[in-house]
């Protein structure tokens, strides 16, 4: 969870002030759905946080309206994701990169910032306007601060979270209009490059969507002597083996994104198509050129197309590819959670989050955390860590309790997972009566928790390589390598659905009624029985007769009764 | 030396007034083409799956404003509930407005300003006079200033001088007309056109009291307005019949296409529509038969080209610019204390006549006619 640097060997030409590259991975699953993995970077050797010369002002390939949030809000580092769907990882792996249901948004600024929160509050209601998203919905009641779960992942003293925001938004929905700033992100946009196989209607009929824009400082060297900016723009998306594949477990790139490549982004200096083939599918057109990778404890062939160069595109002009496969076999995921709500009624419940450890003979601790809206009120005293029906003892425990309407709970504990094993943590709460101006539009819908995250450094059956080249595909270079024998992990759980008590919204308006009436009703016809005084009178004559009377009095002659 | 002086005197004189009436000429003509942009506030106030069509009603006119030159920086759209990445939606990331799946409203470019739990009453009358908390992005403020038209559609659900919004929350006819009014004193619209798409439509516009509005809806008051057609396959009726019959005519006006608000006000008669679609004009100024479609859905700018060179900076300058700065001044003194023109209240004509036949009726039926001589 450590990380102090990632640098890449530099070229024998002095490398370009900025760079962009462009990456597809695509990955057959055994249960039949296919997974394909966008990464876009830009490298940029510049500084946005200096201080004393004079502000950045021409953007090439890095986005204008990022560049400028960074500098004025003194960012170290961003990421923000968008997810639609839930990863399974039981049945498809670990992905590339994770990412939580609805849109999460983790932020380390800059040692200089004097107000952190004031600055938060205005970067997601700028972000909120950049990615068409509801970030404004992110205030002090939904984000934490995490000690020990969220260290930077580019350069940066990682000591002080103070200066570290997290907040997560599970209810959040992606669709088209989040995705269409995404692609102008990009130098070539959507009109050349990969990005051309991002239509919507085929990204979001898909069993899981997630796109995500990650910035950090970099080390472009091994002594650190020139510090980049890199900016990764990935877009992980799983299509579904019945809805889009039609049962088989045969894809092409037409059938998944009903486009094919016809060239790669101009301004790229690398894109490449990367394919697994660990497992021996069936793939045309053939390529010579393969790559082995140590990615995720795992060490996988790919097959790898390179765009830059014309042959790949072929007669047509256009490069589709076909893969086809029968095999099973799958590599157990290590590391897999689940969460759920326990307990019965609308007053009290039970959040249970189950850890499970697949490794046969390896223990290795995780760091679970837990950020739980102030509504429902946690009884920490109820927690219990039991692993193989024994207590388990959490060795860090970091809890900060919530407070009505202010922040969230925070709960971050490492626990020691023994080998082969399940591990069940348990927490007990009490459901919240809501104001009646605090419930949403749609109350009986129910409250989202956000989902909890395990991080972990899982112990990797097959060694994994410390040094970086400057080839190295985008996918294994993401999270920076320590240590040999490990891997970094983070697993996300469900979001819980709650429903908390809700009123009769109705009622304010019958009591108005009824109270008024009761008023009206009694007290009224009281006073007037005090207060009325009764005459007599002569009546009226009716209106026709007063106006023979009022003609008679002109012509003088004697009035009618 | 005297008329020496004055032939000298003359021609300035004479050079002074043909500037003056040229340049009034420029400023008059300047000021009477209206407006220099334009901004659309398109706002669907439903939630849930079943208000599909207030989604995709919304979207069509989006879809339209959009393809006669709104750009998306001057368009504030507002939606209550995601339909296109709803669960229940056969097709994800598509709003069809036409059954069997013809046109996908929601296209590849959408940038949705306000969506889901933001849909409020409050943030709607924010954006409207401007009073948003200053963190706002830009992309969520309406920025227009006195030389803007602005287009404003609603839809939704609503009743006798209200609108729901997103089942919790209503905004009445009264309060729209305010925000109308906070708007005008603060400059915000040259000209505003107001259309609204629900239930006894006609009641939002009833109170509108501030100048240099028109206002159009689907429906009096009573009547309700109805959907267009169901399809099948999604399960939810597409479209309300009042948007359906105004994206037909819209698809048909080009950028520059001269068809005028007369033609809009015939749009879905009661045939099509069932309900009866109204209309106000009487708090707008201009005659709407020469108000163009395309001035409020449309963003084309006026351009004129003149083949004579206009000296901006001549040595008579000072009295140039004053007549000029006075006949500004006067303009905008004179539309600042304009006042609604009202029309006088007559009762109706009928009411008179059956007034008198009350009065004889009473008559007769109290003395008979044979017993009048007694009183007369």
């Amino acid at each position: 969870m450590h990380c102090k640097s990632l640098w890449i060997k530099a070229s024998a030409k002095s490398p370009a002030k900025d760079q962009f590259q462009e990456e597809l991975v695509i990955r057959p699953l055994h249960s039949g759905d296919i997974y394909a993995s966008f990464q876009f970077r830009t490298l940029w050797d510049t500084d946005f946080l200096q201080e004393g010369q004079k502000k950045v002002s021409h953007y090439r390939l890095f986005p204008k309206s990022l560049g400028q949030v960074l500098s004025k809000f003194s960012v170290q580092e961003l990421h923000i994701s968008f997810t639609q769907g839930f990863w399974r990882t039981m049945q498809w792996g670990q992905p590339f990169i994770p990412s939580p249901p609805g849109a999460e948004l983790w932020v380390w600024f800059h040692h200089t910032v004097s107000d952190v929160d004031g600055n938060w509050k205005e970067l997601t209601n700028v972000l909120s306007g950049i990615f068409c998203a509801s970030l404004n919905f992110i205030d002090m009641t939904n984000t934490v601060q995490p000690s020990a779960s969220f260290k930077p992942l580019g350069l940066g003293n990682a000591t002080d979270h103070r200066f570290l925001r997290y907040a997560t938004l599970p209810r959040e929905i992606v669709c088209t209009e989040n995705l269409t700033p995404w692609k102008k992100l990009l130098p070539c946009g959507s009109k050349a490059g990969l990005a051309v196989l991002m239509k919507s209607e085929k990204l979001f009929h898909s069993s899981f969507h997630s796109q995500a824009v990650h910035i950090r400082p970099i080390c472009q060297d091994e002594q650190c002597t020139s510090k980049a900016w890199e900016l990764r723009q990935t877009l992980n998306v799983v299509f579904d083996h019945y809805t889009s594949g039609q049962g088989k477990k045969e894809w092409s790139l037409f059938k998944m994104f009903s486009r094919t490549l016809t060239e790669a982004c101009p301004l790229a200096s690398s894109s490449k198509v990367y394919v697994d083939i660990t497992d021996n599918p069936e793939l045309s057109p053939a390529t010579p050129l393969l790559s082995q990778a140590v990615v995720l404890g795992d060490r996988r062939t790919y097959s790898v197309y390179d765009l830059t160069r014309a042959e790949t595109f072929g007669q047509l002009r256009s490069f589709n590819l076909l893969l086809r496969w029968k095999g099973d076999n799958m590599l157990r995921p290590l590391l897999h959670a689940e969460r759920y709500v326990a307990g019965f009624g609308l007053q009290t419940g039970e959040i249970h989050t189950v850890i499970y450890n697949n490794h046969p003979y390896r223990a290795f601790p995780v760091l679970l955390m837990d950020s739980v809206p102030w509504y429902l009120q946690l009884y920490i005293h109820t927690l219990t860590v039991t692993s193989k029906s024994r207590d388990n003892k959490p060795s860090y425990i970091h809890y900060q309790p919530a407070k009505d309407r202010h922040r969230p709970h925070l709960l971050e504990m490492l626990i020691q997972l023994p080998p082969h094993s399940m591990t069940e943590v348990t927490v007990q709460f009490e459901r919240a009566l809501l104001k009646w101006t605090e419930y949403t539009p749609d109350p009986n819908h129910g409250f989202y928790v956000g989902s909890s995250v395990i991080s972990a450094l899982v112990p990797s059956m097959v060694a994994m390589s410390t040094n970086f080249t400057q080839d190295q595909p985008l996918f294994s270079s993401f999270v920076p390598v320590k240590e040999e024998s490990s891997y970094f992990v983070r697993v996300y759980t469900e979001p819980l659905l709650v429903n908390l008590p809700t009123p009769d919204f109705s009622m304010p308006y019958n009591v108005i009624c009824l109270t008024c009436t009761v008023v009206a009703v009694g007290y009224g016809s009281f006073y007037n029985l005090l207060t009325r005084t009764f005459q007599v009178d002569e009546p009226s004559p009716p209106l026709a007769k007063r106006l023979a009377n009022f003609i008679r009095r002109i012509r003088g002659v004697p009035l009618l009764a | 030396m005297y008329s020496l002086s004055l032939h000298f005197f003359y021609p300035w004189i004479y050079l002074k007034k043909r500037i003056f009436t040229f340049c009034t000429i420029e400023t008059g003509q300047f000021f009477s083409s209206g407006h220099t942009n334009n901004w659309a506030v398109l706002v669907c106030t439903s939630r849930f799956w079943f208000n599909y069509r207030h989604v995709a009603n919304t979207l069509s006119v989006y879809r339209s404003v959009k393809r006669l030159g709104i750009p998306d920086s001057h368009i504030v759209l507002m939606l209550a509930d995601d339909m296109a990445c709803n669960y229940r939606n056969p097709k994800p990331a598509t709003v069809f407005s036409h059954k069997n799946m013809e046109l996908n409203v929601y296209g590849d470019d959408v940038e949705v300003d306000y969506r889901g739990y933001e849909v409020t009453v409050e943030n709607f009358l924010r954006v409207l006079t401007g009073r948003l908390p200053p963190s706002t992005p830009r992309s969520k403020r309406l920025l227009s200033d006195d030389r803007s038209n602005i287009l404003i559609y609603l839809t939704g659900h609503g009743g006798n001088g209200f609108l729901k919004f997103q089942d919790s929350e209503e905004i009445s006819n009264m309060e729209l007309a305010d925000a109308f009014e906070q708007m005008w004193q603060k400059r915000r619209y040259n000209e505003l056109l107001f259309i609204i798409d629900t239930c006894q439509g006609a009641s939002m516009y009833e109170r509108f009291y501030s100048p240099n509005l028109m206002a159009l809806a689907s429906s009096q008051v009573g009547e309700d307005s109805l959907s267009h057609q169901p399809d099948l396959a999604i399960g939810v009726h597409l479209m309300d019949k009042y948007t359906f019959y105004l994206l037909e005519f819209l698809e048909e006006v080009h950028p520059a296409s001269q068809a005028n608000m007369n033609d809009l006000f015939k749009v879905c008669p009661q045939s099509q529509c069932v309900s009866t679609p109204g209309h106000r004009t009487d708090l707008f100024q201009r005659n709407p038969g020469s108000v163009l479609i395309t001035d409020f859905f449309g963003s084309v700018r006026k351009v004129e080209i003149t083949k004579d060179t206009i000296n901006l900076t001549s040595s008579v300058k000072p009295p140039i610019q004053s007549i000029a700065e006075h006949h500004v001044l006067q303009f905008v003194a004179d539309v600042s204390s304009q006042n609604p023109k009202q029309k006088d209240w007559h009762p109706p004509d009928g009411f008179i006549l059956g007034l008198w036949t009350l009065i004889l009726l009473v008559f007769f039926q109290t003395y008979g006619i044979k017993h009048l001589k007694h009183i007369f």
